[in-house]
C-alpha cells in the first residue's frame, strides 16, 4: 500500500477579526441576489412612478397627479381595448380550459396508448414554436381560407396557445394525485361517473383554477399574436397600448401600463396561493 | 391496461379530440400552410400567387439587381446574424448572473426559498411589452439614467449618452425578459442537489474552484442546459425587444418577419424568415433532447 | 480480537491503561479542548455542543455513541470542517485546525449517505481526492486499485454509483476516503442505512480494515450494539456534552451516569436511600422498604439519596422463597436467545430479567408464576450523581 504522508499544510494565524464564513457560503452572492431582484423590479417600480406625473412628458417629473388615471378611465378607445381582451381572455380561457381538462384526464387516466408521446407533444407544441412565427403562420392560414370572424379570430387564436398552459397544472395536479382515492371510491360501490363527479372532479378543482387562471393571465399580456391577427376594430389592451408608445410617450401610456401590471401580479400571486399546497398538519 | 373496454378507448379519444383538434387545425395546418408559402411567388400587396418559387430563399442572400442577375447581399444575413448573437449574449448574461442567483435561493431555507421563487416569478408573468416600455422610460433621451448627468452638467441639454435605439439597449431588454427563464430551472437542479457532495469534494481536497467545475456544473448540467434554451429560444424570436428598444435599423429575425407581413407584404419572404426562425428552433430543441437524455442515463438505472 | 498494531501503540483495552500520550510520548491523534457550537442567535440559539474536552488517540477505533440531536454529528462536522466551532480548540496531531479549511485538513469523511459522486465512475470516485492532491497518475492508479481490492469491489471499478446496491455503495465510500490516506478518517453513520446482517458483516470488516491501514477511525452511531463490538474506546455524549469516555467494557459495566447506563443496554434503576458506612459494599434501603447489599464504589462519602443500577443479565431466578427477594412474572417477550420478563416486586417498579435459553426450548416462566430474585451485590451498582 503506498502510504503517503499527508501533511497538515502551514495554517495562517487565527483569522481573530476576520468574519468566519459558514462552509459553502459564497461572498457577495446575497448582495448580487438583492441587485437582481432590484433589476427585475425596478422598470416597474419607475414606471409605476412616472405614471403619477402631472406634466404630459413622461421623463419631466412636475408634480404628483392622479389625473392620467381619470383619463385612462375616461378614454372610451381604452375602454373598448380593455372590454375585447377581457372578452377574449375569458373566452379563450373557458374554452381552452375544459379543452385541456378533458385531454389531461385522458392522458393521465386512459392508460398506456400507442401515439401517447406524440399527443403530449402536439398539445404542448404551441410553447415550443416561438410566437411571431404563431403570429404569422396563424394570420397565413386565416387569410388562406378566407377566415374573418372578427373579435372570433382573435379567441380562436388565443384559445390555441392558452390550451398548454391550462394542461401543464392540471396534468401535475392529475399526477400528483393519489390514485387509490378512485380505487376507494369504486371500492365503495361509486360508478365511473359517480366516482369522477364525487371524487376525482373535487381534488382535481385547484388544478383546473390554477390553468383557468394561467391561460387567462396569458391571453391579457398576449400581444405579438394579437397584432398580427386583429382587424382594426378588435383591438386588445396591449395592442393598443402598443399603439400609444408608437405615438409618443405620454403618462397616460404608464397609467394604462400599470393597470395592467397591477393586474397580472394579482392574478400570478394568486395563482401561486391556489397551486402551492396547503400546508397539512405535518407540514413542515 | 392494454385491455380497457371500448368504451374507454372511446371515451379517450373524444376528451383528446377537442383539444387536438384545436392544435392541429389552429397551429399545426397553419404552420404546415406558412411553409408551403415560403415556395411560392409573393403578390405585390400580400398574399400569393400559387406558382412554385425558390426566390424567398434566394433573396435571403441574393439581391435581384434589375438586369435579373444576382448580388450577394448580406443584409439578411446580418439580420439573421445580429439575432443569433444578441439572443447569445443575453443567454450568457442571464447565465452569469442567474446561476449565482440560483445558487443563492437553493441555499435559502424553504420559507424563503418560496418567496423568492414568487418574487421572480411575478415580473415573468407580467406584461412583457409594458415591461419593455419600461426601459425606454430608463434608457432613453431624458430617461432615468440621464438624469443624473444632466443635473451635474456632464451631458449638455442637446447631447445623449446614447443608451436606446441600440444592440446595448436590445441586450438589456432581453436579458430582462428572459433571466426568470434561466434562475427557474438551474435552481431546480439545484436544489435537487445533494449538499454533502459539495462537502465530499472539499472533503476531498477540492478548492472552491474545483468543487465547482468538478462537482457543481456537472450535476447541474440539466438544468443550465433547459435554462439557456428557455432564453436563447424567446430572444432569437423576439419581435417587442427589437422592435422598442433597437429602433428601426437594429432588425432582428422577429421584427423582420413581422415587418414582412405588415409593412413590405411580401408573404413569401417573411414565411421564408419565420421557417428559418423554426429550424433554428428545431435544431436547438433536438440537440436539448440528446443531452438530457445523455444526462437521464445519469439518475436512472 | 486480532488486532495488527504498530508495537509503539498501546492496546487501550485495558481500562487501568494509561494515556497513549503518558506511555509512549506519541501525540494523540485528535484534542478537543472545550468545544462548543451554538447555532442561531437569541432566544431561538441552539447549544449543539457545550464544552466538549477529550484527546481521541493515535491508531485508535474511537466512537462518538449517542441519540440523535446529542451533538456527535456536529462534533463530526467539526472536525472534517463542515462546521465553525463557535468556541473552543480542536488539534490534530498537535496542531489547532479550526481555521483550517476543509479541503486542507488530512482528515476523511465516509458519508452517511454515501454522497458518492454520480457522474463519477467508481474508479473515478476513489482517484478524486488523489486527483486533487496532484499525486502522480501512476501512484493513483495503483491506490485506486489497491483501495478497491482492500473493500473487494475491483470487479466494480467502471460502474457508476447508481449501478451499486448500497452496500457495494458503502464500500465505494470507504475506499474514496480511504484512498488519499488521512491522519483520521470521519465515519457519519456509515452501516445505518444497511439492512441487519450486512450490518454485522461490515463491523467486521471495519474493524479489520483500520487494523490493516492504521487509521485513527472516528465513527459516529446511535447504534450501542455497534459501539460495543467495534471500539477501542467510546464517548457517549447527550445534549451536546461528553457523559463518559471508556473503553466498551467500562461503558457498559462501569457506566458514569444513569444517561449512559440506560443508553447503553437496558438497566434496571432502583432509588434507595445508604443506611450503612460508605464503603466497597454498602447497605441501602429502597422505597419499597427492602434493604440490599451494593457495589459503593463510586458512592460519595457522606451520600444518602442514591439511584442504584443493575443490568437484567445479572439478575438470576430461582424458586420462590430461595432469592433475595420474592417476585411475580409480570410480562415475558420471547427474544429467541432470552427471554425479557418483568418481574413485580411489591410496589416497587417491576424488575427487568433477562434469562437466557441455554439449555431449555421453551420459556421456563410463565406470566403469573412466582419466583425468587438473586444477584451479586457487586452487580448492584451505586450511580454516580
Amino acid at each position: 500500500m503506498v502510504v503517503r504522508d499527508n501533511t497538515i499544510p502551514a495554517v495562517a494565524p487565527r483569522l481573530g477579526e476576520k468574519k468566519r464564513r459558514a462552509f459553502g457560503e459564497v461572498p457577495g452572492l446575497r448582495t448580487l441576489a438583492f441587485c437582481f431582484l432590484a433589476f427585475l423590479y425596478l422598470p416597474i417600480g419607475v414606471l409605476v412612478a412616472y405614471s403619477f406625473n402631472d406634466g404630459n412628458i413622461v421623463m419631466v417629473w412636475t408634480g404628483f397627479s392622479t389625473d392620467w388615471y381619470v383619463k385612462v378611465f375616461g378614454n372610451a378607445d381604452i375602454r373598448k381595448a380593455a372590454l375585447n381582451s377581457v372578452i377574449v381572455a375569458v373566452s379563450a380561457t373557458a374554452i381552452a380550459t375544459t379543452c385541456a381538462t378533458l385531454a389531461a384526464l385522458a392522458l393521465a387516466r386512459g392508460g398506456a396508448f400507442r401515439g401517447k408521446g406524440a399527443t403530449l407533444g402536439i398539445i404542448t407544441l404551441p410553447l415550443m414554436v416561438p410566437e411571431i412565427v404563431t403570429a404569422v403562420a396563424t394570420l397565413v392560414f386565416f387569410s388562406s381560407i378566407g377566415l374573418n370572424l372578427g373579435l372570433g379570430n382573435v379567441i380562436i387564436a388565443h384559445t390555441t396557445f392558452c390550451i398548454p398552459f391550462a394542461f401543464m397544472p392540471i396534468r401535475a395536479r392529475l399526477e400528483g394525485m393519489d390514485t387509490t382515492l378512485e380505487q376507494a371510491s369504486r371500492d365503495l360501490y361509486a360508478s365511473d361517473w359517480e366516482t369522477f363527479r364525487l371524487v376525482t372532479l373535487p381534488l382535481l378543482m385547484p388544478g383546473v383554477l390554477a390553468g383557468a387562471m394561467l391561460s387567462f393571465v396569458i391571453s391579457m399580456d398576449d400581444f405579438i399574436i394579437t397584432l398580427m391577427v386583429a382587424g382594426a376594430g378588435d383591438t386588445t389592451l396591449p395592442v393598443y397600448i402598443y399603439s400609444m408608445i408608437r405615438q409618443g410617450i405620454t403618462p397616460e401610456v404608464n397609467a394604462v401600463s400599470s393597470i395592467l401590471l397591477l393586474f397580472s401580479i394579482v392574478m400570478v400571486t394568486a395563482y401561486w396561493f391556489t397551486t402551492r399546497q396547503k400546508p397539512g398538519p405535518n407540514a413542515h | 391496461m392494454a385491455n380497457l373496454p371500448e368504451n374507454a378507448a372511446l371515451r379517450r379519444t373524444l376528451a383528446l379530440g377537442p383539444a387536438l383538434a384545436i392544435i392541429g387545425i389552429f397551429m399545426l395546418i397553419p404552420v404546415i400552410i406558412m411553409a408551403s408559402y415560403s415556395f411560392l411567388e409573393a403578390k405585390s400587396f400580400g398574399g400569393v400567387n400559387w406558382v412554385f418559387s425558390g426566390d424567398a430563399y434566394v433573396q435571403l442572400f441574393y439581391e435581384r439587381m434589375l438586369d435579373d442577375s444576382l448580388r450577394l447581399s448580406p443584409g439578411y444575413l446580418i439580420i439573421i446574424g445580429r439575432s443569433v448573437a444578441l439572443a447569445l449574449v443575453a443567454m450568457v448574461c442571464c447565465l452569469l448572473v442567474g446561476f449565482p442567483v440560483a445558487w443563492f435561493i437553493a441555499r435559502q431555507p424553504l420559507r424563503q426559498r418560496n418567496m423568492w421563487i414568487l418574487l421572480i416569478t411575478i415580473p415573468f408573468w407580467t406584461n412583457q411589452l409594458v415591461r419593455t416600455f419600461a426601459w425606454i422610460i430608463i434608457l432613453g433621451r431624458n430617461g432615468v439614467i440621464e438624469v443624473p448627468f444632466r443635473w451635474t452638467g456632464l451631458l449638455a441639454p442637446e447631447q445623449t449618452l446614447g443608451l436606446m435605439y441600440s444592440n446595448f439597449a436590445i441586450t438589456v431588454g432581453l436579458t430582462y425578459t428572459f433571466i426568470p427563464l434561466m434562475v427557474l430551472p438551474i435552481y431546480a437542479s439545484l436544489e435537487k442537489l445533494d449538499f454533502s457532495l459539495v462537502e465530499a469534494g472539499a472533503d476531498l481536497y477540492s478548492s472552491r474552484w474545483e468543487t465547482f467545475s468538478n462537482i457543481i456544473i456537472p450535476l447541474s448540467k440539466p438544468g443550465i442546459i433547459a435554462g439557456c434554451l428557455l432564453v436563447f429560444i424567446p430572444s432569437l424570436g423576439a419581435f417587442i425587444q427589437p422592435d422598442l428598444l433597437g429602433g428601426g435599423k437594429n432588425l432582428m429575425l422577429g421584427t423582420l418577419v413581422q415587418f414582412q407581413f405588415s409593412t413590405a407584404r411580401n408573404w413569401p419572404f417573411g414565411s421564408a424568415i419565420a421557417m428559418i426562425l423554426l429550424a433554428f428552433v428545431v435544431v436547438f430543441l433536438m440537440l436539448y433532447a440528446r443531452a438530457s437524455r445523455g444526462s437521464k442515463s445519469l439518475e436512472v438505472h | 480480537m486480532t488486532r495488527i498494531q504498530p508495537a509503539a501503540t498501546v492496546t487501550p483495552l485495558h481500562p487501568a491503561a494509561p494515556t497513549a500520550v503518558e506511555r509512549s510520548g506519541g501525540e494523540p491523534a485528535v484534542v478537543l479542548e472545550n468545544v462548543c457550537k451554538t447555532y442561531g442567535r437569541g432566544a431561538s440559539a441552539v447549544e449543539a455542543l457545550r464544552g466538549v474536552s477529550f484527546d481521541i488517540r493515535d491508531n485508535e477505533f474511537f466512537t462518538l455513541l449517542g441519540p440523535s440531536g446529542c451533538g456527535k454529528t456536529t462534533l463530526l462536522r467539526a472536525l472534517a470542517g463542515f462546521e465553525h466551532v463557535s468556541g473552543g480548540v480542536i488539534r490534530l496531531f498537535g496542531q489547532d485546525i479550526v481555521d483550517v479549511p476543509t479541503h486542507k485538513r488530512p482528515v476523511n469523511t465516509v458519508f452517511q449517505s454515501y454522497s458518492l459522486f454520480p457522474h463519477m465512475t467508481v474508479s473515478e470516485n476513489v482517484a478524486y481526492g488523489l486527483r486533487r492532491l496532484r499525486r502522480p497518475a501512476d501512484e493513483i492508479r495503483t491506490t485506486v486499485a489497491e483501495m478497491l481490492q482492500l473493500v473487494k469491489m475491483e470487479r466494480f471499478a467502471d460502474r457508476l454509483p447508481t449501478q451499486l446496491s448500497g452496500g457495494q455503495q458503502q464500500r465505494v465510500a470507504l475506499a474514496r476516503a480511504l484512498a488519499p490516506h488521512p491522519k483520521v478518517l470521519l465515519l457519519d453513520e456509515p452501516l445505518s442505512a444497511l439492512d441487519l446482517k450486512l450490518r454485522q458483516a461490515m463491523r467486521q470488516e471495519l474493524k479489520q480494515i483500520q487494523a490493516e491501514t492504521a487509521i485513527t477511525f472516528i465513527f459516529v452511531t446511535h447504534d450501542q450494539d455497534e459501539a460495543l463490538s467495534m471500539s477501542d474506546r467510546i464517548a457517549v455524549m447527550s445534549e451536546g456534552q461528553v457523559q463518559q469516555v471508556g473503553t466498551p467494557t467500562e461503558i457498559y459495566e462501569h457506566p458514569a451516569n444513569r444517561f449512559v447506563a440506560g443508553f447503553v443496554g437496558d438497566a434496571n434503576f432502583i432509588e434507595a436511600e445508604i443506611t450503612s458506612p460508605i464503603g466497597a459494599e454498602v447497605t441501602c434501603r429502597t422505597k419499597g422498604g427492602l434493604d440490599l447489599r451494593a457495589n459503593g464504589a463510586k458512592a460519595r462519602p457522606g451520600q444518602r439519596s442514591v439511584t442504584l443500577f443493575l443490568r437484567p443479565e445479572k439478575v438470576r431466578l430461582a424458586p420462590k422463597g430461595q432469592g433475595t427477594v420474592d417476585g411475580q412474572v409480570e410480562t415475558i417477550q420471547y427474544l429467541g436467545n432470552a427471554c425479557l420478563m418483568e418481574i413485580g416486586i411489591g410496589e416497587a417498579a417491576p424488575v427487568l430479567v433477562s434469562e437466557r435459553m441455554a439449555d431449555v426450548d421453551q420459556p421456563r416462566r410463565a406470566v403469573g408464576d412466582r419466583v425468587g430474585v438473586v444477584f451479586d451485590p457487586r452487580a448492584l451498582q451505586v450511580l454516580e450523581e
